[in-house]
Parts: C-alpha cells; sequence; structure tokens
C-alpha cells in the first residue's frame, strides 16, 4: 500500500489511483467524493421516481406491483433525502467551508474521510435490500409502525442504513461547527463570516441535535421487531403515534437541514451577480438561527389527522405559520439585494432566481398545509408532494444546481458551457413545473398518495405529469455531461471568475483551487 | 505541517476505510441474523473484530501523535469542541429514550385505560408500573433501594475519584494519579458487575423481561444503554489508566484524560436520571 508517511506533518505527496480516494485526509478531495457519490445516488433516487411516474402514467396497473411500488416510493425517498440532498450540502460544506473562512483543511481530516466512507456502505445496504427475501422496505420513508414492524428482512437493512447514515452525519457536523468555530483566518469574526457558512453551522447545529433523537426512534423500531419491547405496541402500553412524534421531532429539523445551506448559497450567488453587497446580512443571520430555533416546535403540523387535543393543533399550526416570517425576510433580502443591482444572468443566478420564484410557491403551499381544517383535507394527498417537492426540487436541487455553476470553475479551472446550462436551466424550471404543478390540482380534488393506482378522473393529469418527470430526468443528464465537460477541459477560468465576488476562495486562490491552500492564514480586515 | 499556523492535518490514512469495512459486515452481519439467515453471526463478529482492531490502532495513532507533540493550542481547542457536541449529540439520544418513558407513563398508558379504550381493553386500570392491556404475564418492577442506591453511590464516588486523579495529574502527582484512576476503574466495574447481576435477579426472579411491555421496553432500553456506555466509558479509563503507566500525559496538557472524564461525569449525570425517573418514581 502506498500510503506516504511524511514525518512533517501533511505532505504534499499523497497515494494514486484508488487509494488516494480511500485513504484521503484532503477536505477538496472527500469534498469531491461526497458530491459525486450524491450526483450518483440522484440518478439511483431518479430511477426510482422514473419508475412511479411510469406506473402512475395511466390508470391500472402496468409494471409495478404494488408492493414493489410502495418500495419505490419508500426508497426513493430516503435516498433522495440522506443519499442525494444531503451528502450533496456535506459536499459542498467541505470543499467550500474552508476555503472561505482562511482554513488549510477541516478541523479533522480522517473523521472527514470517514464520514463520507460510511455512505457507500448505507447505500449498499439500502440498494441490495430490493434483493432479499420479501424485498425494500414498504412502510414509506418516514417508516411508521405498525408498517415497519412488519415488513421482512429489507426493513431491518433499511434501519441499519439509517443508523449508519445518522453516524456519518453526526461525525461531520461536529466536524463542521469544529472547523467553523476554530479555523477561522485572524479577522474573521462571526458577523464576518459568508453567509454559506453561516447557514452550515446552523445546518451543523441542528444535525447535532436531531439526528440522534432518529438513532433513538431507528432502535426503538429495531427492538419491537426484533426483541419483543412495546414501544409502538398498544397491547403493551406503548402508541404507533409516539413513533410519530419522535420522528417528526428529526423530521421537521431534518427538511430545514436540506435548505438552509441552499439560503446560504442564494446568498452568496444573488449579491455577485447584482454586484451588491447582500441586503440585510445580520438580519439574514438572525433570520436563519430562527428558522432552525423555530422548526423545533412545529413537528405535529405533519400529524395533524393522526389525532391530538385541539390546543395542540393549535398551536402547531401557529407556531408553523410564524416560520413564514423569518423566511419572508430572507426572501425580501434577496430582491432587495437585486434592486437597482447591475444584474447578469448567468446560470448561477438563473438557477437562483428560478430558486426564489418557485421556493415561495412551495413556501406558501407550506402555509396553507398548516392551517389545521385545510390540512385534515390535504393530509396524504398529492397536494403535500407538490409542496415538498417545490421546497426539495425547485428549492434545495436547484439551489445545489445554482452552487454547482457557481464554483465548478473554481474547483475544476474551467469555465462550463454556458451556452448548455442555459439550456440545462430552462428545461428544467418547464419539466419540473410540469411535473409538480398540475399535482397541486390532483391533491386538492383527493388523489391520495403512495397508491399505484387511482381512478380515471385522474388520468390528465398523471399523464402530464408523468411526462413532464420523464423530461426532467432526462435533462439531469445534460448536467453530468456539462460536469464532465467542465472538468475534462474548455476555456481557463480566471482567478476571481465572477468580477461581483468577494469571498476569500475568489480574491485569495487560483482557480482551480491548489490541493493545499491557506497553509498561511489569510487576513481579514 | 511545518510552516504557517501549523494546524496539523493529518497524512492520509488507512483508518476510516478499515472503519467502514467493520460497519459494512456488522449491518449486514446484525440484518442477517435477525433474519435467521447464513452467514449472519460469522459476518457481525468479523465486524466486531475488525471494529475492536480498528478503535485500537486509531486511537494508538492519535496518542502516538499527542505525545510527539503535534498537537497545540489550536488541535487542543479543536478536541474540546467536538467533544462537547459529541456529548451533546449523546443526550440528545438518551433523550430520545427519556421522552418514549415520559409520552408512555403520562399519556398512552392514562389513555388505554380511559373510558373510549374500555371495549378494546376491558378492566384495564392503568397506573406505572404496567405490562400493557394486553399482556397478562405479572412481573415485580425493580427496586430503587437496594442495588440501585449502591450504584447512585458508586458512580457518584466514581466521579469524585476521578477529580482527585486529575487534580494529582496537575499537580504532576504521578503516584496519587494512578492510585485514584485505578480507584474509579474499580467502581466502574462494580457498577458494571451490579448491573449484570441485576439483570439476571430481574429475568430469573422478578419475571422482568424487556417483553414486559411498556415497563419491560423502558426498563431495559435506558438502563440497557446506559450500562453500554459505562462499558465504553470504563474501556476509556482504561486505556487512559494504561497511558499513564507509560508515561503520557503533562500537568498542562492532558486532553485525552479530560476527555474521558467529561464522557464519565455524563455518564454519571444519565444515571441519575435514570435514577430518579427508572428506579424511584
Amino acid at each position: 500500500m502506498a500510503v506516504i508517511q511524511d514525518v512533517h506533518g501533511h505532505g504534499h505527496d499523497h497515494p494514486t489511483g484508488i487509494m488516494r480516494w480511500l485513504t484521503t485526509t484532503n477536505h477538496k478531495d472527500i469534498g469531491t467524493l461526497y458530491l459525486c457519490f450524491s450526483l450518483f445516488m440522484l440518478f439511483v433516487g431518479g430511477f426510482l421516481a422514473m419508475g412511479i411516474r411510469a406506473e402512475l402514467f395511466m390508470p391500472g396497473i402496468q409494471i409495478l406491483e404494488p408492493e414493489v411500488f410502495n418500495s419505490f416510493t419508500t426508497l426513493h425517498g430516503l435516498i433522495m433525502v440522506f443519499g442525494a440532498v444531503m451528502p450533496a450540502w456535506v459536499g459542498f460544506a467541505n470543499w467550500q467551508v474552508p476555503l472561505m473562512i482562511g482554513a488549510p483543511d477541516m478541523a479533522f481530516a480522517r473523521l472527514n474521510n470517514w464520514s463520507f466512507w460510511l455512505l457507500p456502505v448505507a447505500a449498499l445496504l439500502l440498494i441490495t435490500s430490493f434483493f432479499v427475501p420479501g424485498g425494500a422496505a414498504a412502510g414509506g420513508w418516514t417508516f411508521y409502525p405498525p408498517l415497519s414492524t412488519q415488513g421482512g428482512m429489507g426493513t431491518d437493512m433499511m434501519l441499519f442504513a439509517v443508523h449508519i447514515l445518522g453516524m456519518s452525519s453526526i461525525m461531520g457536523s461536529i466536524n463542521i461547527i469544529t472547523t467553523i468555530l476554530n479555523m477561522r483566518a485572524p479577522g474573521m469574526t462571526l458577523m464576518k463570516m459568508p453567509m454559506f457558512v453561516w447557514t452550515w453551522l446552523i445546518t451543523a447545529y441542528l444535525l447535532v441535535l436531531v439526528m440522534p433523537v432518529l438513532a433513538g426512534a431507528v432502535t426503538m423500531v429495531l427492538t419491537d421487531r426484533n426483541f419483543g419491547t412495546s414501544f409502538f405496541n398498544a397491547a403493551g402500553g406503548g402508541d404507533p403515534v409516539m413513533f410519530q412524534h419522535i420522528f417528526w421531532f428529526f423530521g421537521h429539523p431534518e427538511v430545514y437541514i436540506m435548505i438552509l445551506p441552499a439560503f446560504g448559497v442564494i446568498s452568496e450567488i444573488i449579491p455577485t451577480f447584482s454586484r451588491k453587497p447582500l441586503f440585510g446580512y445580520s438580519s439574514m443571520v438572525y433570520a436563519t438561527a430562527s428558522i432552525a430555533l423555530l422548526s423545533c416546535f412545529v413537528w405535529a403540523h405533519h400529524m395533524f389527522t393522526a389525532g391530538m387535543p385541539v390546543v395542540g393543533q393549535l398551536f402547531f399550526m401557529y407556531a408553523t405559520m410564524l416560520i413564514a416570517v423569518p423566511t419572508g425576510v430572507k426572501i425580501f433580502n434577496w430582491t432587495a439585494t437585486m434592486w437597482q443591482g447591475s444584474m447578469t444572468f448567468e446560470v448561477p443566478m438563473l438557477f437562483s432566481i428560478g430558486f426564489i420564484f418557485l421556493f415561495v410557491i412551495g413556501g406558501f403551499s407550506g402555509v396553507v398545509c398548516a392551517i389545521v381544517p385545510i390540512d385534515i383535507q390535504v393530509q396524504d394527498t398529492y397536494y403535500v408532494i407538490a409542496h415538498f417537492h417545490y421546497v426539495l426540487v425547485s428549492g434545495a436541487l436547484f439551489a445545489l444546481f445554482a452552487g454547482a455553476y457557481y464554483w465548478l470553475p473554481k474547483w475544476t479551472g474551467h469555465m462550463y458551457d454556458e451556452t448548455l446550462g442555459k439550456w440545462h436551466f430552462w428545461l428544467s424550471m418547464i419539466f419540473f413545473n410540469l411535473t409538480f404543478f398540475v399535482q397541486h390540482f390532483l391533491g386538492l380534488a383527493g388523489m391520495p398518495r403512495r397508491i399505484p393506482d387511482y381512478a380515471l378522473q385522474f388520468a390528465d393529469f398523471n399523464m402530464v405529469s408523468s411526462i413532464g418527470a420523464f423530461g426532467f430526468g432526462l435533462t439531469q443528464l445534460l448536467f453530468v455531461y456539462i460536469v464532465i465537460k467542465c472538468a475534462r477541459g474548455g476555456e481557463k477560468a480566471a482567478d476571481k471568475t465572477w468580477d461581483g465576488a468577494t469571498t476569500l476562495e475568489w480574491t485569495h486562490l487560483p482557480s482551480p483551487a491548489p490541493y493545499h491552500s491557506f497553509e498561511t492564514p489569510p487576513v481579514v480586515k | 505541517m511545518s510552516q504557517g499556523t501549523g494546524y496539523y492535518v493529518p497524512s492520509p490514512s488507512k483508518w476510516p476505510i478499515i472503519g467502514s469495512t467493520a460497519l459494512f459486515f456488522m449491518g449486514f452481519g446484525a440484518a442477517f441474523t435477525m433474519n435467521k439467515m447464513p452467514l449472519g453471526y460469522g459476518m457481525l463478529i468479523t465486524g466486531l473484530a475488525i471494529l475492536a482492531f480498528l478503535i485500537y490502532g486509531w486511537f494508538r495513532e492519535v496518542a502516538l501523535e499527542s505525545e510527539a507533540g503535534k498537537y497545540k493550542a489550536q488541535e487542543d481547542k479543536s478536541f474540546r469542541w467536538s467533544m462537547g457536541w459529541f456529548i451533546f449529540s449523546e443526550v440528545m439520544f438518551f433523550a430520545s429514550f427519556f421522552g418514549a418513558l415520559f409520552y408512555m407513563r403520562t399519556l398512552s398508558v392514562p389513555w388505554l385505560a380511559g373510558a373510549d379504550q374500555e371495549l378494546l381493553w376491558p378492566g384495564f386500570s392503568g397506573g406505572w408500573p404496567t405490562a400493557g392491556p394486553g399482556f397478562d404475564e405479572k412481573f415485580t418492577p425493580m427496586g430503587a433501594w437496594g442495588i440501585p442506591a449502591i450504584n447512585t453511590l458508586l458512580l457518584l464516588t466514581s466521579g469524585v475519584t476521578l477529580t482527585l486523579a486529575h487534580w494529582a495529574l496537575k499537580k504532576n502527582d504521578r503516584g496519587a494519579l494512578k492510585l485514584w484512576l485505578f480507584a474509579t476503574i474499580a467502581l466502574g466495574v462494580t457498577f458494571l458487575f451490579f448491573q449484570v447481576y441485576e439483570y439476571s435477579h430481574a429475568y430469573s426472579e422478578l419475571n422482568l423481561k424487556m417483553t414486559s411491555g411498556a415497563y419491560g421496553s423502558t426498563f431495559f432500553m435506558l438502563t440497557g444503554f446506559h450500562g453500554f456506555h459505562v462499558t465504553v466509558g470504563t474501556i476509556m479509563l482504561i486505556t487512559i489508566f494504561f497511558r499513564c503507566l507509560s508515561g503520557h500525559f503533562k500537568p498542562e496538557h492532558h486532553f485525552g484524560f479530560e476527555g474521558v472524564a467529561w464522557y464519565w461525569h455524563f455518564v454519571d449525570v444519565v444515571w441519575l436520571g435514570l435514577f430518579i425517573f427508572v428506579y424511584l418514581l
């Protein structure tokens, strides 16, 4: 094995080939691993989505048996949340946090490597569970008991996969928090940190807060399944609804874990392409912190129909609607940043504006869902599906694309293909809305989620939605082509690729960023 | 790194991928074992063996790096932040089980005994401890005075002895350091011995099992995970004891020692929660 030990600490030599990637302690290598892994998992989860939409193309059962359809929806959710969006954000954190705060690397380089290499193990458990007796977990990505206390071996594999993903997230978050709190360049006070760093600090805090709670829930499901405990069994004095409380105590902050880094990226890109500093920086920081705090007190809005006292419903309804306030502050700040700016519309900016436009739609439908009497109508319908895909696909995923186009020149040293990038944006925009906008109508008309068949009156909108989904899926292949093309060559990127950029990676480092950066920290004034 | 800030960034390392290999075998092994598939135990044991090797090797490397003087003030601060956040994550892990206990005691059990459940569970009167309305087997709950009270005393004393060991380390009194550290380990091991005895007593004489409904589930989940954490803490104490014997740690530079002490005190505090909410009330 070609591990080169350097007696002076970390050397500028590193093993080559596969061993480089298996043993690396370099934040840029690990960031690349995270990003490639999450892109791969996006296509695995996307494949499942295509299966779901193909089945729903017409009424009746065509290609997926109901049990397999249930597995597809379950694993689609788990893979997209834990395998695609979260690792992609950690990949961005790995690449960008040390560069943006002027640190030589992450605080714990070896732990960083382990955080990544746990993910393929978990992915293997999830993907191979399709091929064991009984098939993959089929109780939905939220694995509510009693469905999850039934189910075969695939459910156990899924539960262990979630455990391993949780370990990875906790280790990664502790690393990110420590890096941000302890490794900033001299002069970079907390209130001078770039917004992306701020949002990740708060995200990592949320992860350390709620991931262990998910681990507890998973453990209780495992012991209920295999060791005869009665946490979620009424005959033993337990309660299946208790699982929902514990799960959503994790689950609601989890959605902010996926969207807060997106807010950070958008807050970097909008000022750059408006050539103005971010409007209301400090209010942005406080808004992010408020969203994180409020997210811990709203979980039961996922369970209005599970039964709870009216006082509880009212509390969770108002608390949920309150989140619209700090979110509104953010939307206001972004638009105010653009106001009278000298704007240009390169691909990162297009995706950011697309993000704001569509995320607002998703945010509003969220407020609609928060209203108890309406939620009782739309619970478990396609209205909810439309809502959270507006915040996760046109929210988190669009921001991921925006960030990727924004930083690709810094990572690879080459410009991406602007024309193809614009095609990618517009096709994504059109097909996304084709897929999910009509699902609002389906949901309001009463089409339930997670069911492979539907009544005839839903047929037209479902066909429209499926066509949109196939188009959206195919469009993402274009993204892979653009990234590969950019990594392999192309026009040389300037050190400060975007003339409006102000953060350290643009002002202090060449493009591509060298393998080791900021060994001597920059001084921030 | 010999220039710049000099923050220590380790060379490429084989340990993380060994750790992932261990979890690969453990994950598949556990799923196979629980579903009575072939090779389950073999994979599980392989995974645990690799994990033991990993923990020994990785921590040994870090300890040697520390003794070689690679960790200075900034690295030390990183360790402090990260240990604090790690313990916070552990607090949240236990919080989920305490939450389950409170939920059952104050909500789900009284609901099951309510008037609207009379048709489904006739004659169930609620109250705590209970095995729930559907389980007939009788059990005796674990009393608080007796072994649990002695265990409380043992753990609280071990917190004191560990602090005495820390003071001795800071005064560079190596003899007292080893003595008090050894006493802490002895107290921890005695605690574990009593826990094992309590479990066998529960199973053989009280008919109190994991399958004894709400009370059995929460009792064994909470005390079991706490016992596991005490075991890990004791292994950590034994590790730093041997490091002390080899002359590791200096009066002004010993976060390895302090990290273990923080962890041990955390385990103490969790026990106090257990003693009050699981045994006493």
